[in-house]
């Protein structure tokens, strides 16, 4: 086994470190304060080639493997998760599926702006009643004529209203359960289709979260992705996919509280000295410091497996479910360190402890992970 | 318009530490950086590719590592890159560089020259003037913007002290550039996957021993003797007395002079 990164990587890390701290740090606070989308961030990130990192370059993309593209996500959840869920939401949910399953055609007319960045993306799927039971579509997909009739309402949505192409995922056959969803892919504008309620959220708060609402939308059909029937497969697949991306958002928290804390504890003095000098601080960030390196190694892994062409849902699910739960854990204890100032909004670190839940819930809750690993385990 | 850019790749600190012993910069465990002048000579020069067309060629003379240097400027979006590198030139001081960068220069089609003003290690700000006097080039050095650029000539803002000036100039020239000239741009993404496919071509003694003296490079063909490096003692904010008459002024010096029993 060997541990390195490519010429490129290095080169990479050292572009997404300086653009996360110039470009996106000093904006983080006010994002959460304020809820409000990152729309300029959003138009750098796509100057720069952040929207279309693991896609060939014939495709508008920047040429690059899922691991450079997973740094990229960790580099800017260290100082804004929110950030961070923009550019995976809009790449592993939206334009994933488009380049994995689409036809030319597709990927030409979709696929060319959301990796060059000039379109940003979304992903439908989570209903009311179809949350980790996504098989309980209620959107309905009809055809009629050359067009599907699409109607129903999507929650939780990432990126919703600020997002130009959204990959649809719709009840063609009911009798059919499973093998009778089938994906979509919708623009914004198109008559019938709108968003509805913003979510007042815990954390990532600069996140777009709305529903999607269908109201005799009528799209080309087209605008199918795959077949008719293989909705729920892409569903699946793409979650894989957007779990390591969830997973390098989750680790890149867990390295920003650690770096917050370090600093933090090299400054604060309680009985005469610097509290990081004392022996419980530093037990505590040691310990800190190797789980979220453990962390790293899988979620690494995940990605490096992908790359290689080699099954990797499970090491996503390890990845996100480790991550998710570390990125809780981590910054929990680090707020701690920081004490009573750790509770209050001068400080980056209750932020990133809001941050870090949901990276335990969307795009599969733990406990959705573990039956994923479990059924690998093959405990069925 | 074909513009070069020459560049250095520095420590990247501004408080490098010196060996009290040897009086050298320590430079283990520093990573390293394109030179702050000289990338915003980069910008510049792609903001003049992008109105004029053209090409930006990226030079710099530097041990192997320095290929890290030029892949970053080629992700910036220069065109080509040539590294200036044999062990002949190690050692060199500003004097011998300049002679070593000119005869690589030789070696390329130019309109324009931009050097950084200077680098943070050595501070002199001599490499790029040199340059153009050995390459018999009109000059224009602290140049803070770029008024305006055609084929055949440049307008550009040279920053003084007190003031400016604006000079315009024939090409081919040199120019140096200071950090008020351009906001160097990020690499992008898919620029350092480019930058890692093209060649970067290397000028070794051999190409341009024609235009090279062994005795002019390396520390042989240094001048330059470096008595002794310290770190600068920071001073104290300068004192400016308003509305006095010349009597009055006078007065107030020598009382000044006095005081620090200087006089």
């Amino acid at each position: 086994m060997e541990f390195g990164y490519s010429k490129e990587q290095v080169l990479l890390r050292e572009l997404y470190r300086k653009f996360a701290e110039t470009e996106v740090k000093p904006l983080a606070e006010e994002l959460d304060e304020e809820e409000r989308f990152p729309v300029e961030t959003v138009e750098k990130l796509a100057r720069f080639g952040f929207l279309g990192i693991p896609f060939p370059k014939k495709y508008g993309g920047a040429g690059g493997d899922y691991l450079t593209y997973a740094m990229a996500v960790e580099e800017l959840g260290k100082v804004c998760a929110t950030t961070a869920i923009v550019v995976s939401a809009h790449t592993s949910l939206c334009a994933g599926p488009i380049y994995y399953f689409g036809t030319e055609e597709q990927k030409e007319k979709y696929l060319v702006p959301l990796a060059k960045g000039e379109k940003l993306g979304a992903f439908g799927l989570t209903e009311p009643s179809a949350g980790t039971d996504a098989s309980m579509q209620q959107t309905t997909a009809k055809l009629d004529g050359d067009e599907y009739v699409l109607n129903g309402t999507k929650v939780f949505i990432t990126n919703a209203g600020y997002a130009d192409t959204y990959v649809v995922i719709a009840m063609t056959d009911k009798s059919k359960g499973t093998k009778g969803i089938s994906a979509f892919i919708v623009e914004k504008g198109t008559p019938g289709f709108s968003i509805g309620k913003k979510e007042r959220k815990m954390g990532i708060r600069g996140s777009a979260t709305c529903e999607l609402i269908f109201e005799n939308c009528r799209i080309p059909k087209e605008n199918m992705l795959g077949k008719e029937g293989q909705g729920f497969k892409i569903a699946m697949a793409t979650l894989d996919n957007g779990r390591i991306g969830v997973a390098s958002q989750a680790l890149g928290i867990a390295e920003g509280a650690i770096e917050e804390c370090v600093k933090y504890v090299m400054e604060r003095k309680q009985f005469g000295k610097k509290i990081g000098q004392m022996q419980n601080t530093q037990f505590e960030l040691a310990d800190l410091a190797t789980k979220a390196e453990a962390v790293k190694l899988l979620v690494y892994e995940a990605a490096c497996e992908k790359d290689a062409g080699r099954p990797y849902s499970h090491l996503a699910a390890m990845a996100k479910y480790f991550a998710g739960s570390s990125a809780s854990d981590i910054t929990r204890r680090c707020v701690q360190l920081f004490g009573g100032y750790g509770y209050t909004r001068d400080y980056p670190i209750e932020r990133m402890m809001r941050d870090a839940k949901i990276t335990e819930i969307y795009e599969g809750t733990s406990e959705v992970q573990k039956i994923v690993i479990a059924n690998w385990l093959k405990l069925k | 318009m074909k513009i070069v850019v020459c560049i250095k790749q520095v420590p990247d600190t501004v408080e490098v530490k010196i060996d009290p012993k040897t009086g050298t910069l320590i430079r283990d465990g520093v990573p390293s950086i394109i030179n702050h002048d000289d990338k915003t000579g980069i910008e510049a020069a792609l903001t003049i590719r992008e109105k004029l067309g053209g090409t930006v060629t990226v030079v710099s003379m530097g041990p192997p590592q320095a290929d890290v240097a030029l892949r970053e400027a080629l992700a910036m979006g220069c065109d080509e890159a040539v590294l200036v590198s044999a062990r002949e030139f190690g050692g060199s001081d500003t004097y011998a560089t300049s002679g070593i960068i000119a005869a690589a220069l030789k070696q390329l089609d130019y309109d324009l020259i931009i050097t950084g003003r200077q680098a943070i290690d050595g501070d002199t700000a001599q490499v790029g003037p040199q340059i153009a006097e050995k390459l018999h080039l009109p000059q224009v050095s602290y140049v803070e913007e770029v008024v305006d650029a055609k084929e055949d000539y440049v307008v550009v803002r040279r920053q003084f002290e007190d003031g400016y000036h604006i000079v315009k100039v024939k090409t081919p020239c040199l120019l140096t550039a200071i950090a008020e000239l351009a906001e160097p741009r990020y690499m992008s993404v898919g620029g350092v996957f480019d930058a890692y496919q093209k060649e970067i071509r290397v000028f070794g003694f051999d190409l341009l021993k024609d235009d090279l003296e062994l005795d002019m490079i390396g520390l042989k063909g240094s001048p330059t003797n470096v008595y002794k490096s310290f770190t600068k003692e920071v001073k104290g904010a300068g004192t400016i007395l308003n509305d006095l008459t010349p009597e009055q002024a006078v007065e107030a010096i020598v009382k000044k002079l006095e005081e620090k029993f200087i006089i």
